[in-house]
C-alpha cells in the first residue's frame, strides 16, 4: 500500500503549483504524475511516485551508500580479522 | 529498473548476510513496520539468511490490514446508496466487513470503481455532477498527501458531489502502543521508508529515546532491508538506541515539508480503532471543521455498525508481531487468499498473504506445517 515507484520525469507539464503534472517513465511504461510536492523535480530526475503522486525525488548522491556502507563494513571487518 | 534492480544483486546480499552473522552475538527481535517491507523479506526469503539468534516480527504498517471492518460497513452502506460512485483502491474491495465486502455490493449493484490514485475521483466527480462521488480514503502517512490533495482540488473547482470517508492513520502511535505493551518483545524497528519520505523522521528520536529501542528508517529493496537490519543489530550490539536512515536516497530528517503542510491543512489527528488492536490515541487522520463539507460521514446519515471480530482469525496478534502466520489453525486450510477469514490474507501485503504465496506452506494433518519448500 506505501509502495512507491522511482521513475524518470520526462517532461514537465505547465501548471499552477497544486496541478503542475510532469511525464514519468517507468521503463517504457509512461504516466502522468502530479509534481506539487516534488517542486524540485527537473526533467531527467528520478522521482519516487505513490498513488499518481512524487513523493520525493531520489537523490543521486545517496544513492551508492548502500554499497558504500557494505564496502565500510567488510573494510571493517578485514581489519579486525588481521587484528 | 534503475534504482530498483541494483539494489537486488545476489551477491552484495551475500556479503550483507555474512557481516550480520558477523556482528549478531545475542538474540534479537526487529520488527519490520511495513507490509512492504514483509512482503520483500517473505518474497526473498530474507529471514531464512540470518543468524537463529535473529528473529524478524512483521508489524501492523499495512493499512488495509488494519482499516477496522465498521468501516468497511460503513463503506459498503455509502456504496449500497442510490446515486453514489465509490472509488476505493482495489486491495479494499475484497477486505470483509462485518458480513459482507465492497466486491458483493458491487455485484449487487452498486458503483464501486477502484482508482490508482486519489485525484482520479475527483475527475469521477467533474464527469458526474448528477452523482456522489464518495473517496474511500485508506492509508498511512504516505497516501495521506494525495488524498488530502484530491480534497483540496475538490474544494479549489467548488465541487459539490465529492466526499471522503477517511480512516487515514498514522504509524508513530502504533509503535508506542507495542512497545506500551507489557508483553512487548520487540528490540528494535525498521522504520517504513516511504512514511518518513513524507514525514521525515524527528519524531521517531523521542520513541527511540524513552523506550531504548533503535529505530533505523529503512526501504523496500533486498538490500535496503539486509542494511536495515544490519545497522540495527550493530545498534543492539552495543547497546545504542537512536535512529538511523538506511533509506537516504528517498528520506530526508525533515521530510517532505510541502506535502506535511497540506496534510496540516486538510486533517487534524483523532483517535482511531485498528483492526485487531483496538483504539489508538490520535492515530487517525480526520478532516478538519473547515473541510467539513467535504465529510462522508457529515453528508450521509449512515446506520451503526455492529462488527464483531472473526473469533478464528488471529490477525490482531500477527499485526502486533506475536504470532507468525503459520502458527494459526485456520491459516491456509478454512482461510486462503479466495477465502479470507481476515485482512491479513486479503491484502498482497499482509504478511498471511505473503507466507501463503511465497511459502507454500501447507496444514499437515493434526495442524502440524510442513514446508514444501524445503
Amino acid at each position: 500500500m506505501c509502495l512507491a515507484v522511482p521513475g524518470k520525469l520526462t517532461s514537465i507539464n505547465a501548471g499552477d503549483p497544486l496541478t503542475r503534472t510532469g511525464t514519468v517513465d517507468f521503463s517504457g511504461i509512461f504516466m502522468t504524475v502530479n509534481l506539487a510536492f516534488a517542486p524540485e523535480a527537473a526533467v531527467e530526475d528520478y522521482v519516487l511516485v505513490h498513488a499518481g503522486i512524487a513523493i520525493g525525488t531520489i537523490n543521486k548522491e545517496e544513492a551508492a551508500r548502500v554499497m558504500q556502507y557494505l564496502a565500510e563494513i567488510s573494510q571493517s571487518a578485514t581489519e579486525d580479522d588481521h587484528r | 529498473m534503475k534504482y530498483i534492480d541494483e539494489y537486488r544483486v545476489p551477491r552484495a546480499a551475500e556479503q550483507y548476510v555474512r557481516e550480520i552473522r558477523r556482528i549478531t552475538r545475542r538474540s534479537w527481535s526487529i520488527m519490520e513496520i511495513c507490509g512492504g517491507q514483509t512482503h520483500a523479506i517473505i518474497k526473498y526469503g530474507i529471514d531464512r539468511l540470518l543468524p537463529k539468534q535473529l528473529r524478524l516480527l512483521h508489524g501492523p504498517g499495512c493499512p488495509v490490514c488494519i482499516t477496522a471492518a465498521e468501516h468497511i460497513d460503513q463503506a459498503i452502506e455509502l456504496a449500497l446508496l442510490p446515486n453514489v460512485i465509490f472509488c476505493s483502491f482495489g486491495d479494499m474491495v475484497r477486505v470483509p466487513g462485518t458480513s459482507s465486502t465492497l466486491l458483493v455490493a458491487r455485484a449487487a449493484g452498486a458503483d464501486v470503481r477502484v482508482v490508482y490514485s486519489p485525484l482520479e475521483s475527483v475527475a469521477i466527480a467533474q464527469q458526474n455532477p448528477r452523482h456522489e462521488v464518495v473517496l474511500f480514503g485508506i492509508g498511512f502517512e504516505t497516501t495521506a498527501p494525495a488524498i488530502a490533495m484530491a480534497v483540496q482540488q475538490a474544494q479549489m473547482l467548488n465541487l459539490k458531489n465529492f466526499s471522503l470517508l477517511s480512516v487515514l492513520a498514522l504509524v508513530p502511535p502504533a509503535i508506542t502502543t507495542l512497545l506500551d505493551d507489557p508483553a512487548n518483545t520487540i528490540d528494535g524497528f525498521l522504520a517504513a521508508g516511504h512514511v518518513c519520505t513524507v514525514m521525515g523522521y524527528r519524531e521517531y528520536q523521542p520513541i527511540a529515546d524513552k523506550y531504548g529501542v533503535p529505530i533505523v528508517v529503512t526501504g523496500f529493496e533486498p538490500l535496503d532491508i539486509l542494511q536495515g537490519i544490519h545497522m540495527t543489530v550493530a545498534q543492539l550490539e552495543r547497546g545504542a538506541a537512536t535512529v538511523e536512515n538506511q533509506y537516504s536516497r528517498a528520506v530526508t530528517a525533515e521530510g517532505n515539508l510541502p506535502a506535511q503542510k497540506l496534510i496540516r491543512d486538510v486533517f487534524q489527528t483523532v483517535d482511531r480503532n485498528w483492526r485487531g488492536i483496538g483504539s489508538i490515541n490520535q492515530s487517525g487522520l480526520a478532516l478538519r471543521p473547515s473541510f467539513g463539507d467535504f465529510d462522508a460521514l457529515h453528508r450521509f446519515t449512515l446506520g451503526r455498525s455492529h462488527s464483531q471480530p472473526e473469533l478464528r482469525c488471529i490477525s490482531g496478534l500477527i499485526l502486533q508481531g506475536r504470532n507468525k502466520p503459520h502458527e494459526c489453525a485456520v491459516f491456509g486450510a478454512e482461510c486462503t487468499p479466495e477465502h479470507p477469514l481476515g485482512a491479513t490474507m486479503v491484502s498482497g501485503e499482509g504478511a498471511c498473504a505473503a507466507y501463503f504465496r511465497y511459502r507454500q506452506q501447507k496444514i499437515e494433518p493434526g495442524g502440524s506445517i510442513k514446508d514444501i519448500t524445503k
